[in-house]
């Protein structure tokens, strides 16, 4: 399979007036065609800015520092804000969290559904109407006429999210990035949503890297998972693997505090501490004020490395593959 | 990091606040001016070279001198000379006490007054809250220039006139501050505890709402004394502030308009100046008050 | 939609009435209203015939009612010094201050909302900044002393501009207007400019509030996201998102821009209705006086009822939820 998105030694950086924020500090992740690529984090671990600083959309302060990203084998990192935008929407297109807050509250669907096929396609009103359309059933709204002609706020949460998904699938672009596309809705609607961006991506052999902070929404649906931690990658593997006989003690406690059906009948456990302010960064290994297992080697800062079978852990003291799920 | 901002807190709070208001270079270089400004105005009976409303010191023969000019006595005009032969310095000065005393003055009174009623409305509530908060409401829909314009119109000159008329296009900002300060603070639990323990209404008004209602009351105080000061200009300019034997800044500039068109700028422009140095001054220091006192603006 | 028009108009309607009743209650029963209504040079004779005529004599319940007869009927007293219908006399002065307000608001428009927005999109940089402080200080200043110092610049040492006065004039619809002749646009240029300023840093300092926090939305990401062109994501997602407060608070400052014109019309000798209300109240021309403060009452109200029916029509959000509500 050849390779749709390769981030490597990603540093995406904020300098504000009282420091800088390391936000994304030297990541590579790499998402295959038709794959689905989960990236986890708690917030604030810059699994979102990774999201945007592929598409050219850091706001300031932000700003990659190093680093290259290759979208179907072209570097964006230094590509012109014209090059950019043609990319964005044609091949890589985002979903995000909160659909109340994504569709422009003062323009109706058809606009901002026509702009978006109008910016990459050459073609009339009407049949920009008709793709428009076609992309609304496919992906599942009922009376697609009706709703074009509709504001957003006439519509429901998960019908939005289904707007913002049609939006994003309209030129089917190789890459979407999914940021947390559920987590504002309703439990019921979750499910369903994530069903559809699944198959949808399927269908049209679209990789999809979906962020999120919940592990279990993730290891639904990801083939391959990613772990961050202050800006950083700590393991990543794929997804059976990774989520039975984890690697990396952040994973651990990510994994001790799902309930899941892995682990029926053990207590769920939260990770000691807070994830560390982002000015403050602890020196070495970032998880080390948090880790059971940290000693002073966790002073120095450890290298992601191969585990075997497509694994890799950013960690002086692995917990051995052999290891029971829970202590 | 964590060690610094524990000892901060141990510090007064007024210390605290002077820090911060430090902070700022262009607040306090407006600090050292309105201080300056203010002595100016204080002490000008004994610093101006002439007392420019004492007609024995005045030379008719002197009048419309341009800057620099000496007099026939032998005085230098600095900042020239009016149609009268004032000297415009020393007319500024005096000018710059009546406008800074009409614009503190009437802020001042227009603060208790209109503290008061909010405290007061806050406080009761009901028909009073809601009759007082109508007329805040509708006055504050009308530009001030335009309520000041028409109690003068009604009132007739005089600086008694003029600080009732801005007095009264003042208050509503302090009212529905101090109510708004009020309604919050009186929602809190140790509110509630005074009024279970039957402490008097004024000891609960004086003693636990009214301090907490003073940092916004503070700021508005700041916005508004410039305020106060540009309005008395404004409506002196207009002829109908204050009378020519007591004249404002505004009035000043008004005596000059006529000479501006020829040429002789100075009678206008001076008093200008120093007006638009007072206010700019203010507003500097105001809008850093804001900052310190209002812990939610600062990033 | 037509049920709302109508609620909002019978609201507009009885704050005019309001507003009657106090400005009935300021003028004519606090102190003599023979003071303010008959000219101070009138004898007693004359004094005593005017309160029958006024009927001064009867309660203050039907006074109101036949001031209120009378103010229907487009009387609001005649002028001492003019020796007209106040009312007449302020309509004839309407025009130009319309022409004035109207210029104004334009430019306050056309330059207040591109340079907010250039110093919200660049708030950081120095552009941004020097905006900011240009605003802050077309706020602070006093606005008559800016009219003085734009005559001294462009009057009196440049020599580019008219220092006062309204110029040639050339009807349109009957109405006399200046800005159809060269000489009329030298005389308006000045004072239309001086009246905007408060007015620019007022859009100034809203449109970039609003541009900072818009740009910073989720919607306009995915516009961006979407592929769209820089120029119509700020030129469509943003501006329509800001426009619908800046048009609000514009709208609704309106009628202090009229109010305003009191000061711009007095330092550029323009012949309007702000002008002749300053010279009324320095000839204690009180009819005058008050007439003109019921015309811009009404202003006011006209203009708040306008600008909620904009408003309506601006946003979606408030359209819809009136109509279903």
């Amino acid at each position: 399979m050849t390779a749709v998105l390769e981030i490597r030694g990603l540093r995406t950086w904020f300098e504000t007036r009282r420091g800088t924020v390391k936000a994304v500090d030297g990541v590579d992740l790499t998402v295959r065609a038709g794959e689905v690529v989960g990236l986890v984090g708690e917030s604030g671990s810059g699994k979102s800015v990774t999201g945007f600083s592929v598409l050219g959309l850091v706001d300031p302060p932000g700003r990659i520092v190093e680093g290259s990203i290759r979208l179907l084998g072209e570097e964006l990192v230094g590509a012109s804000p014209d090059r950019l935008r043609q990319l964005r929407g044609a091949r890589m297109a985002m979903i995000f969290q909160d659909p109340m807050m994504t569709l422009n509250p003062v323009l109706r669907i058809d606009t901002q559904m026509m702009e978006a096929v109008r910016a990459h396609a050459v073609v009339s009103r009407r049949e920009a109407r008709e793709r428009c359309l076609e992309a609304l059933r496919r992906v599942g709204i009922p009376a697609p006429e009706e709703r074009l002609r509709a504001y957003p706020h006439q519509l429901s949460g998960g019908m939005r999210q289904r707007v913002a998904i049609a939006i994003a699938l309209l030129h089917r672009p190789p890459l979407v990035i999914a940021d947390e596309p559920t987590t504002a809705l309703d439990v019921t609607i979750q499910a369903q949503i994530l069903y559809e961006i699944q198959e949808l991506c399927a269908a049209s052999g679209t990789a999809l890297l979906w962020i999120s902070h919940d592990l279990a929404v993730v290891s639904a649906i990801a083939d391959r998972i990613a772990v961050m931690y202050a800006g950083r990658i700590v393991e990543e593997g794929p997804s059976e693997a990774l989520l039975t006989r984890p690697h990396h003690p952040y994973t651990q406690g990510l994994l001790d505090s799902v309930p899941s059906r892995h682990r029926r009948g053990t207590r769920l456990r939260s990770i000691p501490g807070n994830a560390p302010p982002p000015l403050a960064l602890p020196e070495g290994c970032a998880f080390r004020p948090r880790c059971a297992r940290a000693s002073r080697r966790c002073l120095r800062e450890p290298e992601l490395r191969a585990t075997g079978a497509g694994r890799r852990v950013r960690c002086f003291h692995p917990l051995p593959d052999a290891a029971p799920v829970s202590a | 990091m964590s060690g610094l901002s524990v000892e901060a807190r141990a510090e007064s709070p007024l210390r605290r606040l002077v820090a911060e208001f430090v902070d700022s270079p262009s607040a306090v270089a407006g600090a050292v001016v309105l201080v300056l400004i203010l002595a100016a105005a204080l002490f000008a009976p004994w610093i101006t070279p002439q007392n420019p409303y004492d007609l024995a010191q005045l030379d008719i023969l002197d009048g419309n001198l341009p800057p620099g000019s000496a007099g026939l006595s032998g005085l230098t005009y600095w900042l020239g000379t009016d149609d009268q032969g004032r000297d415009m310095l020393s007319a500024i000065l005096y000018g710059l006490r009546i406008s800074l005393a009409v614009g503190a003055g009437s802020t001042l009174i227009a603060l208790v007054v209109g503290s008061a009623l909010g405290l007061a409305a806050a406080y009761y509530g009901g028909r009073f809250e809601g009759l007082v908060m109508r007329i805040v409401d509708l006055q504050l829909s009308f530009p001030a220039i335009l309520v000041a314009l028409i109690l003068l119109a009604i009132l007739g000159r005089g600086v008694d006139k003029v600080l009732i008329a801005l007095v009264t296009v003042q208050w509503a900002y302090y009212a529905r501050t101090v109510r708004g300060a009020a309604l919050v603070e009186g929602a809190k639990e140790y509110v509630e505890a005074a009024r279970c323990l039957a402490l008097p209404d004024r000891r609960i008004l004086f003693r636990h709402l009214l301090p907490n209602c003073l940092p916004p009351v503070i700021v508005v105080a700041t916005v508004q004394v410039a305020n106060a000061i540009a309005l008395e200009a404004t409506l002196s300019f207009l002829g109908v502030g204050v009378p020519i034997t007591e004249p404002s800044l505004g009035l000043l500039i008004a005596n000059g308009y006529e000479y501006l068109l020829s040429g002789q700028y100075w009678i206008s422009f001076f008093p200008g100046v120093a007006l638009v140095v007072t206010i700019v001054a203010i507003n500097l220091v105001g809008d850093r008050l804001r900052d310190v006192l209002n812990p939610r603006l600062q990033r | 939609m037509l049920a709302y028009l109508i609620r909002r108009a019978m609201q507009a309607a009885v704050a005019v009435l309001v507003m009657a009743v106090l400005v009935f209650l300021g003028v004519y029963a606090v102190g003599d209203p023979v003071d303010i209504l008959i000219s101070p040079e009138a004898d007693l004779a004359e004094i005593e015939e005017a309160r029958r005529r006024l009927g001064l004599d009867r309660p203050l319940i039907e006074q109101f009612g036949i001031f209120l007869a009378n103010a229907l009927r487009g009387d609001l007293g005649r002028s001492f010094v003019h020796n007209e219908p106040a009312l007449r006399l302020i309509l004839e002065r309407l025009p130009a201050t319309l022409e004035l307000a109207v210029a104004a608001m334009a430019i306050a428009i056309l330059l207040g909302i591109p340079l907010g927005m250039l110093a919200g999109l660049r708030h950081d940089r120095p552009s941004g900044k020097a905006i900011m402080a240009g605003s802050i200080l077309g706020f602070s200043l006093p606005n008559f002393w800016q009219g003085l110092m734009l005559i001294m610049l462009f009057a009196v040492i440049l020599g580019w501009l008219p220092a006062g006065g309204r110029g040639e004039t050339v009807p349109l619809f009957g109405v006399e207007v200046s800005f159809l002749t060269l000489n009329g646009l030298q005389h308006l240029l000045l004072p239309a400019v001086n009246l905007a300023i408060f007015k620019t840093a007022l859009v100034i300092r809203l449109t970039r509030a609003g541009t900072r926090e818009v740009m910073l939305q989720d919607y306009v990401k995915f516009a961006r996201a979407k592929g769209l062109s820089e120029r119509r994501v700020v030129l469509v997602h943003m501006l329509k998102n800001i426009l619908i407060p800046v048009v609000t608070v514009l709208g609704l400052e309106f009628g202090s821009v009229v109010a305003f014109a009191v000061v711009t019309e007095t330092v550029f000798a323009w012949p309007g209705m702000g002008k002749l209300l300053i010279d009324s109240i320095l000839n204690l021309d009180r009819p005058v006086v008050v007439a003109y403060l019921m015309l811009i009452v009404l202003v006011f109200i006209l203009v708040n009822f306008l600008v909620d029916v904009l408003y309506t029509l601006l946003d979606p959000r408030v359209r819809l939820a009136e109509r279903h509500g």
